[in-house]
């Protein structure tokens, strides 16, 4: 490595440090030019009702999450296309996303830029637990709504503490106790293993699992981690098949429940398989895997999958195609992430119609905390958002569905799980 | 006063004397000037001016080890993240007053990376590289470690309130901060120059150089690239732990390898071995990634990407060194003129050089 070379002579220095300072004194001119621009308080630009309305979003474009960035391009498109069909109440909507590498720090430094110089009136879909920890605080101090935070986390739904932080995902926990509530009522005795991301979402639907399960809860004999950087699970699903469990709960990001699915079977571990909705594609997760080892796989869903043939007629499946390939003919139209975006953005709509000429961003909030039976059609049929003062969770029950081969369906004595 | 210098018609004397009237005008003005962007700025611009700031102490830590000190690495962040946790769990945890949680961060990567050092020293160039990459890498993973999650908050982070504006200063908690930031920068970039200009900065220098010619003359080389090592870790655990009280959040999340791998971006671009590099180096790495962001959605790392390449390119010595060289063609140019004015005209120099 080539390295400069080094000040030979005090004076060398010194020209460094006033050089520096010089540069430095530009900046304070430039800086505080733009100060006197943008002095005013967010909150003006939002209750002056303007023409526009300007909503603020973290995204991790670049970084190790990158592959959720479709999720923002989908909204932005979503949008523009309301507002060529003449807006909201006649507003029209600009939505500012901006990349957060996935890093929480970087996300408060650009949700203050978004609050405080571009004058969003809120922050929708931000994605990521970890960044939407960080932000909670410094929106629900300002009273800037955090609405529908794109991570299933639990924790999106304190309206006691966080008043102005409503989340979108239906939470891990009613996911776990989803599965919980069925394995108690149909699978009595049962020796359950669970292989789980060592983060939030891991440790989060566990918790909800337990709780379904009720007094059944001893009945989960192995419990396995994994971190997102590690390889494999291999090791994981070796040790769990062991144990002797004869029902495996699989709690993994996409790769890691291809790897873990296919490791089961190769290893001859017929287990009833109950896999986290994050992993709930056939696309992406069961192709991988391969569509024979994942027979008999129960999952819970609530937005129909783009790559399940079964919709490939459905009229609301029909047009998120059409408008994929009008708006965004680069982006896949088998990433679930772009029907979760396009449903996403339309119940921020939803909530824009329900605020008529009232944008103020207390009226934001409370709109969105009163979501009465809204149902986009691409969730799955039965599937509703509810929402209320306390009561920040949008969904009140999910479907549990199995694969049998080449679709998802709904299994038949489920029954279905309220919140 | 200009007139005066010129007087004594040495070359050298002349501009060093300019130099060093300009540089104390310069500098007080500097410092007023960057004083007051608290007064006018917006609140962000306070904010995200503190973070140049900090950057610029981490770059000033990192730059000591790489630039001056010759040996690269790559995991900075940790250092950087273990400051930061440091202080958020002295805050959270045990109540301790959030100034006195920066010296203890001080204290624990310097404890740290001079224990790390003793034995990376013994590697070189690029092995030391791998090992500090493999600190930067493990990082987040151990803050993730269960047994800890009492204090560190496992994956969940930890949330801070932002300290409170002491003696009834008419100053926002952001500009009270930014003040704070500016304070410590500017100790530890006076104390870093001073120990660069000194004897100690001439024996690591003289490490880096020639190890060999360095220890026949009685110089530990080990125990001074732990040392350096240890400092450097300190400096950047200082910035981690003021970016905890801005930034209100630590979380596994904010250390990642990235982190650490922009920061040797950072220095390498504002130039190695040079104490205003740390200040452009962080301008660097606070603005170019919202710029990629800002130019494509679709690629922000390929805008970065050729952005840097274009950048390492055109200024192979960083921006400081970039400087530096124009600097040297301006005071050539004005020596030129100076002679010339001087035998046409002894007795009425031109004012250039203030």
């Amino acid at each position: 490595m080539m390295l400069a070379p080094s000040p030979s002579t005090s004076q060398t220095v010194s020209r460094s440090v006033l050089l520096a300072c010089g540069a430095l004194l530009g900046f304070v001119a430039v800086g505080c030019k733009h100060g006197d621009s943008s002095e005013k308080p967010g909150d003006k630009a939002a209750a002056a009702a303007p023409a526009e309305i300007k909503i603020g979003q973290t995204m991790p474009y670049s970084g190790p999450a990158s592959a959720y960035g479709t999720i923002g391009k989908v909204e932005a498109a979503y949008f523009q296309k309301v507002n060529k069909e003449g807006g909201v109440n006649g507003h029209s909507i600009n939505l500012v996303s901006v990349d957060d590498g996935y890093n929480p720090a970087k996300a408060i430094e650009q949700v203050r830029k978004l609050v405080e110089q571009d004058q969003v009136s809120f922050i929708f879909q931000s994605l990521g637990t970890p960044s939407n920890v960080a932000i909670q605080p410094y929106l629900n101090t300002n009273k800037v709504p955090q609405l529908f935070v794109a991570t299933g986390a639990t924790r999106w739904n304190d309206p006691e503490h966080f008043p102005w932080t409503i989340g979108f995902n239906p939470s891990y926990e009613l996911e776990g106790s989803t599965y919980g509530r069925y394995i108690a009522t149909h699978q009595p005795g049962a020796k359950i293993a669970v292989l789980y991301q060592n983060d939030d979402y891991g440790k989060d639907l566990l918790k909800g699992l337990k709780a379904g399960l009720g007094d059944q809860a001893k009945s989960v004999i192995a419990e396995a981690t994994y971190e997102v950087s590690d390889p494999t699970v291999d090791s994981q699903v070796a040790t769990l098949k062991a144990s002797g469990a004869d029902t495996f709960v699989n709690v993994t990001t996409p790769k890691f429940a291809a790897q873990a699915i296919r490791k089961a079977y190769d290893i001859g571990w017929k287990p009833k398989q109950y896999l986290s909705s994050v992993s709930g594609s056939v696309g992406s997760v069961l192709t991988p895997a391969g569509l024979e080892k994942a027979v008999g796989i129960n999952t819970v869903g609530y937005f129909k999958d783009p790559t399940d043939k079964q919709w490939d007629d459905d009229p609301a499946m029909k047009e998120w195609r059409a408008f994929m390939k009008e708006s965004l003919p680069e982006l896949s139209t088998s990433d679930q992430n772009n029907t979760y975006g396009y449903i996403a953005a339309q119940t921020m709509i939803q909530v824009l119609k329900q605020c008529g000429d009232d944008l103020s961003r207390a009226n934001v909030m409370k709109q969105a905390a009163s979501l009465k039976g809204f149902a986009p059609p691409l969730l799955l049929p039965g599937i509703a958002l509810d929402t209320g003062p306390n009561d920040f969770s949008l969904f009140e029950r999910l479907l549990l569905v199995r694969f049998n081969g080449t679709t998802f369906v709904p299994v038949a004595d489920a029954a279905v799980v309220s919140k | 006063m200009v007139a005066g210098a010129f007087d004594r018609g040495i070359a050298g004397a002349q501009r060093d004397g300019v130099a060093r009237r300009a540089l104390s005008v310069a500098t007080v003005v500097a410092i007023v000037a960057a004083c007051a962007i608290p007064l006018w700025g917006s609140p962000y611009q306070v904010f995200q001016m503190t973070l140049v700031v900090i950057d610029a102490i981490a770059l000033l830590g990192l730059n000591l080890l790489t630039g001056y000190g010759g040996q690269i690495s790559l995991g900075h962040g940790a250092f950087f993240g273990v400051g930061a946790y440091t202080t958020a769990v002295l805050i959270h945890s045990w109540n301790v007053p959030y100034l006195l949680t920066l010296p203890c961060a001080g204290l624990v990567c310097l404890a740290l990376g001079f224990v790390f050092g003793l034995p990376a020293v013994r590697l070189d160039g690029l092995h030391l590289a791998l090992a500090t990459f493999a600190l930067g890498v493990v990082l987040p993973q151990v803050l993730k470690y269960k047994g800890i999650e009492a204090w560190t908050g496992g994956v969940q982070g930890i949330s801070l309130e932002k300290p409170a504006v002491p003696f009834g200063l008419p100053l926002s908690p952001d500009q009270w901060l930014y003040c704070v930031a500016l304070a410590v920068a500017a100790g530890l970039f006076a104390l870093a120059r001073n120990v660069m200009r000194g004897a100690t900065g001439r024996v690591i220098v003289g490490v880096r150089d020639s190890p060999v010619a360095a220890s026949s003359v009685g110089i530990d080389t080990a125990l001074t690239k732990a040392a350096t090592f240890g400092v450097s870790a300190m400096l950047t655990g200082i910035a981690g732990a003021l970016s905890a009280l801005v930034v209100q959040f630590v979380g596994p999340d904010s250390f990642t390898i990235f982190l650490s791998i922009s920061l040797l971006v950072g220095i390498v671009v504002g130039g190695l071995a040079s104490i205003s590099g740390a200040v452009f180096g962080a301008l660097f790495i606070q603005f170019v990634p919202n710029l990629a962001d800002d130019v494509s959605k679709a690629a922000p790392s390929a805008v970065y990407g050729v952005v840097l390449i274009v950048s390492v390119y055109l200024m192979p010595y960083g921006v400081s060194g970039l400087l530096r060289k124009a600097k040297a063609r301006a005071f050539a140019w004005i020596d030129a003129r100076h002679s010339r004015s001087v035998t046409s005209q002894p007795t009425k120099p031109t004012k250039q050089g203030s």
